[in-house]
């Protein structure tokens, strides 16, 4: 999978190297906020979308403790516990290890970085257990990896890229011909260079993806976004910098609003940005040409699992005749197949509605939707182009 | 693009198809029909039973080599291009001789059998599979090609005059419109061959006297030959010779014809070499007519009668028969494994005849079993799977084993087929199934199907709360059996018939289905019935999961129940048993009219298949020609 990747796209073309996005200091989340987000046991809320919000979300700490105070006295009795639980969490992962060194620790530190994203985090704080390992020989080591990926993925059981993320890295890195490299040093130093190179391509997956997908934005297009990704941001940036004229609709992404960051970061570019509420959707769509999103996970039926919202909008568009795109990196592809909405691990996550709501009212709070094959028209990804049946091709080529 | 596109929606998918059918295509000029899939030349059930006994005067003389005869090079010419569609008459011994893996005719070596004229289009793959056959079979160069097959032809036809006679004549008179109509590329590549052979053989006087003795056997057909010969050689100077090997290449593509029940001449003469005396039916369907389709229950007393004098069937053999032939054995599994346990008892009493190679002669009577199976009951498709790996397994043996160790290795070779392909994978899609099964669900399933039983019993002992609607359908009523046997586990079950499928529909969650076979293009070939029921709970919303062993894939495709079917006894449909007042039918069997059709099977379009569950994870429909692809050669072939 990763030696086909389209990164032959990228020589072919004049680096037109994108400084990362400066964010004005408003936004930015402070690091304390971050810290508890990192700390906190991700039992009763999603880490991922804590750190999303965190990231992405123009709301910023206070709004997560008053999210996380009001969850706490009506709606879920046990986020109290949780909390408490959270404090000592880390701890006995680290001390269990009896190692100054615990991944999950050094994942939390990649994880600070916005622009990283979270199974590229996971990738880099493996490649670390790797180089800081004391095993002796190459099962150990393999061993040692092991657990490593299975306390990072269980450290976060709703993030699908982090799962995702661990897996294909212990594919790519076990099923290697360093095994059969007779010095245990040559051989583990193999694999770190394996590991790095992994990293690398999963960092560059962004600009791939950004260059495949110039061809299908035309001038005098309108885009629907929904959600804040990183992925689309670099899609739209390439286009405005390659002097495409389009317009952009983004969604304002209740509840964290990621629509508003992104709406934000395009003004930036100059590109026209219109802000919708995310129940204008169908309202505007006749005047959409397409639709762009993001992907939290590309399942084995070609679906995606994004934010909440994603599905209607699929809907609409479907039901419009408007093709939907989706951008992803292939490390988001992850062994799953839901059936329906409710066939994933719930990830929930605080919702803000502005006013207190009785305690009798049920509030939904799930922060990710999917999305079936069917709605969906292309995924650009950084192995290419792809139909979503595609996705499942290149799942079953690479685990079976 | 994405077969799974939006367009393809609800009522797409059967609108597409039958305008696709609809389109009058010029059939004769294109060889290779779509629904016979490169892989046709497995074993299908609608397969022309291959002849029972290989002609053992044939099958020695095969691999002696012929040497290249110069006056015999026109003659050779003349069964292969005189009997354009018929190629296997002679030529084709040595195509099953050496292509183990082509079970699509996996006897046809019998020089006397009769060689029909075929129509146009299926006498291209015809010959052209004959072509590869000789380029399989040795591996001497390009220019030694032809001269095997053809060499050996007019030996064959020699040796066979006697027998054939007028069947050949028959055939020459048949296939002489048709011969015109052979491609002129095809005869020249041939002659072509044959020249350069003959340019290689000059001052080889030995073969002479052989080829001749068969041209003078040969004598009536070969006048208009010997003219035509030189007339299209000379063509051929001026034409290159380049594009021969693509021609070739084209060729090896080509499946061989499959038979067709409604060719009166193919069918008389099939059958007057099949062990079981079938009766055709008499009022027979319009449309299924290229099916079997027999009167039934005439065949069994007879067949028992005979028992003693049918020594060329191993007794487990002809046990497994009758057991088809009766339905006492049904379900694609349970049929699978008896097949191939019958087959391990008949390698275990195989000794090699003298003079003889094992796996050559044990090739040819393993297809002869497989005949005589065919004869009962058209083979499943994972049966033709199962075959074509016992096949491939016998011709892997290495000459230098001995006959006890041979014997041993395949005997273990079968065994292990049957517990990692069968039960095994099982288990494995048990164990994948059981995650798509939540507390509260209601599920429903068609018919009985052995993995989806597993998977039920096996979800309730973990403890999970469901309930199970058990939808059944007439004549068989194999629905019974599993709810007795779920109920008997303390499984709370709905019993309905199919005609309820709506009715229930709502308040189900998942409809788990099996499968007889899944083919490459997502299609579910299974139980008639389980595609109306799927197409409900797509209608519904439900989500469809097929269970299905992945050594049931089939690289075929096929997008209706018409092409590929089975045809069952259209009585038990018409009668009720035990329901007097209702069988108004009984004394219409004979009407002219009335034209009962029991079809077997149906086959699922992929658009109403949420996910297929096999031994490798859980795929959506798309990608079983990747499962195809990745495991069938490794499996087969490694």
């Amino acid at each position: 999978m990763w030696w086909r990747s389209a990164s032959f796209i990228l020589d072919n073309r004049p680096q037109n190297d994108v400084a990362p996005p400066s964010r004005p200091d408003s936004l930015t989340l402070s690091p304390p906020t971050m810290a508890d987000a990192a700390l906190q046991s991700p039992n009763a809320n999603s880490a991922y979308y804590q750190t999303r919000a965190a990231h992405h979300g123009v709301v910023t700490s206070d709004w997560l403790a008053q999210a996380q105070a009001a969850a706490a006295v009506g709606r879920n009795p046990d986020d109290q516990g949780s909390v408490v639980a959270a404090e000592a969490e880390p701890k006995p992962a680290a001390s269990e290890s009896g190692k100054p060194f615990s991944v999950i620790v050094e994942f939390n530190n990649w994880r600070k970085q916005p622009d990283l994203a979270e199974a590229v985090a996971a990738i880099r704080a493996l490649a670390s257990v790797i180089r800081s390992s004391e095993a002796t020989t190459m099962m150990e080591l393999e061993i040692e990896l092991k657990k490593a990926s299975d306390s990072l993925k269980s450290w976060d059981t709703t993030s699908i890229s982090l799962t995702a993320g661990c897996d294909l890295f212990m594919r790519y890195v076990t099923r290697t011909s360093a095994l059969e490299y007779e010095d245990f040093h040559s051989a583990k130093s193999r694999l770190i260079e394996r590991a790095e190179k992994f990293g690398e391509i999963s960092t560059k997956a962004r600009r791939i993806i950004a260059v495949l997908s110039q061809d299908f934005i035309f001038d005098g297009c309108t885009i629907l976004v929904h959600g804040f990704s990183r992925v689309v941001l670099e899609v739209l940036k390439t286009a405005a910098q390659s002097k495409k004229l389009f317009r952009v609709f983004c969604t304002e992404g209740r509840p964290d609003r990621t629509g508003l960051r992104l709406s934000n970061e395009l003004a930036k570019l100059d590109v026209p940005v219109k802000l919708l509420i995310d129940s204008a959707v169908a309202y505007t769509m006749d005047e959409v040409d397409m639709v762009f999103v993001g992907a939290d996970g590309v399942v084995e039926s070609g679906g995606i699992i994004n934010m909440m919202g994603t599905y209607q909008i699929a809907l609409v568009a479907h039901s419009m005749n408007k093709p939907v795109y989706v951008a992803a990196e292939s490390y988001k592809f992850a062994r799953l197949y839901p059936l329906d909405q409710k066939d994933m691990a719930p990830a929930l996550r605080p919702i803000d509605f502005g006013v207190p709501i009785p305690s009798k009212v049920e509030v939904e709070r799930s922060a990710r939707d999917y999305t079936p094959p069917q709605y969906l028209t292309l995924l650009f990804t950084d192995l290419g182009v792809l139909t979503p049946s595609v996705v499942s091709d290149e799942l079953i080529q690479l685990y079976l | 693009m994405d077969p799974r596109r939006p367009p393809r929606t609800v009522i797409d998918p059967k609108v597409r198809q039958v305008g696709f059918f609809a389109a009058p295509e010029p059939i004769a000029s294109s060889p290779p029909v779509s629904d016979i899939s490169p892989s046709g030349n497995s074993l299908s059930p609608v397969m022309i039973p291959p002849p029972r006994h290989s002609s053992d005067a044939a099958r020695p003389v095969l691999f002696s080599p012929v040497p290249p005869a110069s006056p015999g090079r026109r003659d050779s010419l003349a069964p292969s291009d005189l009997f354009p569609a018929s190629s296997p008459t002679a030529s084709s011994p040595c195509a099953d001789a050496e292509c183990a893996f082509s079970p699509g005719r996996p006897l046809r070596s019998n020089s006397v059998r009769p060689a029909a004229a075929v129509t146009m289009s299926s006498s291209l793959p015809g010959r052209g599979f004959d072509l590869t056959a000789a380029v399989t079979a040795s591996s001497v160069p390009a220019t030694g090609l032809m001269k095997i097959p053809s060499g050996f032809s007019v030996k064959n036809a020699g040796k066979a005059r006697n027998a054939s006679v007028e069947v050949e004549n028959e055939q020459g008179s048949n296939s002489k419109p048709l011969k015109e109509k052979t491609t002129k590329a095809e005869r020249r590549a041939i002659q072509e061959a044959q020249r350069a052979a003959k340019a290689a053989a000059k001052g080889e006087g030995k073969a002479a006297s052989v080829v001749s003795a068969a041209a003078s056997a040969s004598v009536n057909v070969k006048p208009h030959k010997a003219t035509k010969a030189p007339t299209v050689a000379a063509s051929e100077k001026k034409g290159g010779g380049g594009e021969r090997p693509v021609e070739k290449e084209r060729k090896k593509e080509v499946p061989p014809p499959r038979m067709q029940y409604d060719d009166t001449s193919r069918v008389e003469k099939a059958k007057r070499r099949s062990v079981v005396k079938q009766t055709e039916a008499r009022n027979r369907v319009e449309l299924f007519r290229h099916l079997p389709q027999y009167e039934h229950g005439t065949q069994l007393p007879d067949l028992e009668s005979r028992f003693f004098q049918l020594d060329p069937v191993h007794p487990a053999v002809y046990k497994v028969g009758l057991q088809y032939l009766t339905g006492d054995i049904s379900g694609g599994n349970a049929r699978c494994v008896a097949m191939l346990q019958a087959f391990q008892e008949a390698i275990k009493d195989y000794s090699t005849p003298p003079e003889k190679n094992l796996s050559r002669d044990l090739t040819a009577k393993m297809s002869s079993y497989v005949s005589f199976l065919i004869e009962c009951r058209p083979l499943s498709i994972s049966m033709g799977n199962a075959f074509r790996f016992l096949k491939s397994r016998i011709a892997k043996l290495p000459l230098t084993l001995l006959e006890s160790e041979a014997k041993a290795s395949l005997q273990s070779d079968i065994e292990q087929f049957i517990t990692e392909k069968i039960i095994l994978a099982d288990k494995v899609i048990v164990r994948h199934a059981v995650t798509k099964i939540r507390d509260g669900d209601v599920l429903l399933t068609y018919g009985s199907s052995t993995a989806v039983e597993m998977l039920l019993l096996h979800a309730h002992e973990l403890g999970k709360q469901f309930r199970v609607v058990v939808v059944d359908s007439r004549p068989k009523l194999e629905g019974q059996r599993l709810l007795r046997r779920l109920v008997g586990k303390g499984i709370s079950c709905t019993y309905t018939h199919i005609n309820a499928t709506s009715y229930i529909m709502h308040e189900v969650t998942r409809v788990f289905l099996g499968a007889s076979s899944v083919l490459s293009n997502g299609a579910v070939y299974s139980r008639v019935g389980t595609a109306s029921v799927a197409m409900v709970a797509h209608a519904f919303r439900v989500p469809v999961l097929v269970c299905c062993e992945a050594y049931k894939f089939h690289e075929r495709v096929q997008l209706d129940s018409i092409c590929s079917n089975e045809l069952g006894d259209p009585d038990v449909i018409s009668k009720v048993p035990g329901m007097e007042e209702i069988n108004c039918l009984n004394n219409q069997a004979n009407c002219g009219n009335l034209q009962p059709l029991n079809l077997i099977y149906d086959a699922l379009p992929s658009d109403y298949v949420s996910m297929i569950i096999t031994d490798y994870g859980m795929v959506p429909p798309t990608s079983v020609p990747v499962i195809v692809r990745e495991y069938r050669r490794e499996q087969l072939w490694m």
